[in-house]
């Protein structure tokens, strides 16, 4: 820093930092280095203030201040707005809500739903997080959990047993996901340790299903629970349709999630191989304890797209007939008393896939900063 | 090891096959069970449709509560096994419903290759035209150049092919795939017509905010006869199904309605009384109680009752009966007599 002339009192060195340039700091400065730093951005700049005044306002007003949150039908939510479409009939949704929520469970027993959830976030918490009391306690609940969770959603044991045909939106939504997300990765991790293994059989078995499944898409597999299966079993007998999706949903994401798993066990270096079994380690103990937990590392980011993919792919038993969120709500899109607020259901179903699929992935983000231990060369 | 697998599977062949020899027949089935489950579609409207708090109705879930009035005596204990298009017949013939109650068209090949047993028609639909009341047009043979909304990869586009080459017209197809879809086209002027069948335009045109600019058509250019269906091989149930559908339409042309069934248990008619279950003893010739056709009637009403009250001239749908009158009024709708 070269000394200033106006101020020649201070000794060389001792001379105070001066504050940056106003023009550089503050709110002017960020528009000024974010915003119009070129002609290019400054054009930019204007195209996108112009498109959000022509998009924001109506969307806000459509959305909220136009809009309608008690009627008891259509009619009369067109009736209370400028004109018909004026505004977002949010009636509709209000009204349903519960139905869109819990499906067909009876009301009597829809704390054993809540309670499910609950459990589900404490599984979800307990399960993965790191410095807490009784860690060891919250893995074997987490790992227990969707045993508890299928016990109270579906009864006995003490329980008023409820049918599975009871089951519809978001509840139906979350339990198809859920439990693919929660079996896909155990079994995808069996099936990509399977796939690298040196016995031939097995190592065949697993390239078999692992290429098969992915070589169909999900739709097909959906239809072969819902029509192919029942012609194979005995006429008359029932196989609970809800399993049988689970089945097909659990082995489709599974066998995305070994691929994933393969993809992190071929990126360890193989000396983390050779050391493991220069310990002396059992093939068992050298994955358990060196190679797994470096592989799932790296794997992170493509199990999770895995998950979010699959969580949304939920959406496709509605194609066979089951009343998933999507289904249910376009069931009700023809009440004849409420027809026409297809809008204003899809902002609403959107919205809730939005929630948990940016939670999910800021979670693995998360999770993915938590476990850097600093092995990127 | 061994000898444990063999015993499981032998337990779960067990199990299968006293499961297999529960289907003995239908009717029996639904009483054990306490509960007609009826394949029923994933919602059309005024046809079937969950409410706010989940109860399917609607005019064909009304003929799955008529039938369960008749074999159970309680229009509410059925079970709705809802079902898209593709799924519907493998539903019923797998025997996960007891009968399909689901806008079904009769067509030859399901009637014999689908292996499906449809016990006459309880709506005559086809397909139809709307158009805005200012495009001043009377007729679909005016149509000459319009832009048409229709929906792909299905017999409707076929129909409408056919019809306007027929008439020697020509028209611009705009592609949609539902009906939400169709109607947010129609209504933002892409297409200046919109074709399917006339209860699917009813309800589209109820959808729009001024439903009063907008008519539809009187050519019909198509048939869509919808009935229920059963599987083959239970005569006795489907005797059942045909004749509840009949029952409906009987006590229509008889003028026995929910409001007058009591008092028409005096009646002198002798067909009045058979049907009731007054006289004779039809209703376990069927193998069911002697009231089954009085339990329909007192809990849902006749077929007309049924029309109005889900799809009929009130609003919101606004259905005209057309076709779907009786026999004596110009429609199509008659039943075998009672005797």
């Amino acid at each position: 820093m070269s000394e200033t002339p106006t101020n020649p009192r201070y000794a060389p060195g001792t001379h105070p930092d001066l504050p940056p340039p106003r023009r550089t700091t503050g709110a002017l400065g960020w528009v000024r280095s974010n915003l119009l730093s070129s002609p290019l951005n400054v054009a930019l700049t204007l195209l996108s203030v112009w498109l959000l005044w022509t998009i924001l306002p109506p969307s806000i007003h459509w959305l909220f201040t136009g809009a309608i949150w008690t009627a008891v039908d259509r009619k009369e939510c067109w009736a209370l707005m400028d004109a018909p479409r004026d505004g977002a009939c949010w009636a509709f949704i209000r009204g349903s809500f519960e139905l869109f929520v819990y499906g067909w469970y009876p009301e009597p027993e829809r704390w054993r739903v809540n309670l499910t959830f609950i459990l589900f976030i404490a599984a979800i918490v307990g399960g993965l997080r790191e410095n807490i009391p009784g860690k060891k306690y919250w893995l074997i609940f987490a790992a227990a959990y969707p045993f508890i969770a299928a016990w109270l959603l579906l009864g006995g044991f003490g329980l008023e047993p409820v049918g599975t045909n009871k089951l519809g939106g978001i509840l139906l939504t979350l339990v198809v996901a859920v439990t693919g997300i929660s079996f896909s990765l155990p079994l995808g991790i069996a099936l990509a340790l399977g796939r690298r293994s040196n016995l031939p059989a097995l190592r065949g078995v697993c390239v078999i299903f692992i290429e098969f499944i992915r070589g169909v898409p999900l739709i097909t597999l959906l239809f072969v629970a819902s029509t192919m299966l029942t012609y194979f079993l005995p006429p008359g007998s029932t196989f609970d349709l809800l399993m049988r999706v689970l089945i097909m949903v659990t082995l489709f994401a599974s066998a995305y999630i070994a691929e994933v798993v393969r993809g992190g066990l071929q990126g360890l270096s193989s000396g983390q191989y050779e050391a493991a079994d220069a310990l002396g380690l059992s093939y068992w103990k050298a994955h358990r304890l060196v190679i797994l937990p470096q592989a799932l590392k790296i794997s992170i980011p493509g199990i999770v797209n895995t998950f979010i993919g699959s969580f949304k792919d939920s959406t496709l038993v509605l194609i066979i007939g089951m009343m998933d969120i999507l289904g249910l709500g376009r069931a009700r899109l023809n009440d004849p008393e409420w027809l026409g607020l297809a809008p204003e259901l899809y902002i609403f179903i959107s919205l809730f896939f939005f929630i948990s699929c940016f939670a999910m992935s800021r979670y693995s983000l998360n999770l993915e900063k938590k476990l850097q231990t600093g092995h990127k060369s | 090891m061994r000898q444990k697998t063999t015993a499981v599977l032998s337990a779960a062949a067990l199990v299968l096959g006293m499961a297999g020899t529960a289907q003995a027949g239908t009717l029996e089935d639904v009483r054990d069970r306490g509960v007609l489950r009826c394949v029923v579609s994933t919602g059309i409207a005024g046809f079937a449709q969950p409410d706010a708090n989940g109860v399917w109705g609607g005019f064909d879930i009304d003929f799955c509560r008529a039938t369960a009035a008749a074999v159970l005596g309680d229009a509410s204990k059925i079970e709705a096994v809802t079902s898209t298009g593709k799924t519907r017949f493998t539903k019923l013939n797998a025997g996960e419903g007891d009968v399909l109650w689901r806008n079904t068209t009769i067509t030859f090949s399901r009637d014999v290759s689908v292996k499906l047993r449809f016990h006459g028609v309880n709506y005559y639909d086809g397909q139809g035209f709307m158009v805005k009341k200012d495009l001043g047009v009377s007729s679909a043979s005016e149509l000459d150049g319009a832009s048409v909304c229709i929906q792909t990869g299905t017999t409707t586009e076929l129909n409408l092919a056919d019809y306007f080459s027929s008439n020697n017209m020509n028209y611009e197809p705009v592609p949609i795939e539902t009906n939400d879809e169709a109607r947010q086209n129609y209504e933002a002027g892409r297409c200046d017509v919109y074709t399917t069948d006339a209860s699917g335009l009813a309800s589209t045109r109820s959808a729009l905010p001024n439903p009063d600019d907008h008519m539809v058509l009187p050519e019909i250019i198509s048939k869509e006869p919808l009935g229920p269906a059963t599987r083959h091989g239970d005569d006795q149930w489907s005797d059942i199904v045909t004749w509840v559908l009949n029952a409906t339409i009987t006590a229509e042309e008889l003028g026995v309605t929910m409001a007058n069934v009591d008092e028409m248990k005096g009646s002198n008619n002798p067909e009045v009384r058979r049907l009731l279950g007054v006289d004779g003893s039809q209703g376990s010739e069927l193998g069911l109680s002697d009231d089954w056709a009085y339990q329909i009637i007192k809990q849902l009403g006749n077929y007309g009752e049924i029309f109005e009250r889900n799809i009929g001239v009130n609003p919101p749908l606004g259905i005209a009966r057309g076709l779907n009158a009786l026999w004596t009024d110009g429609g199509l709708i008659y039943s075998p007599p009672f005797r």
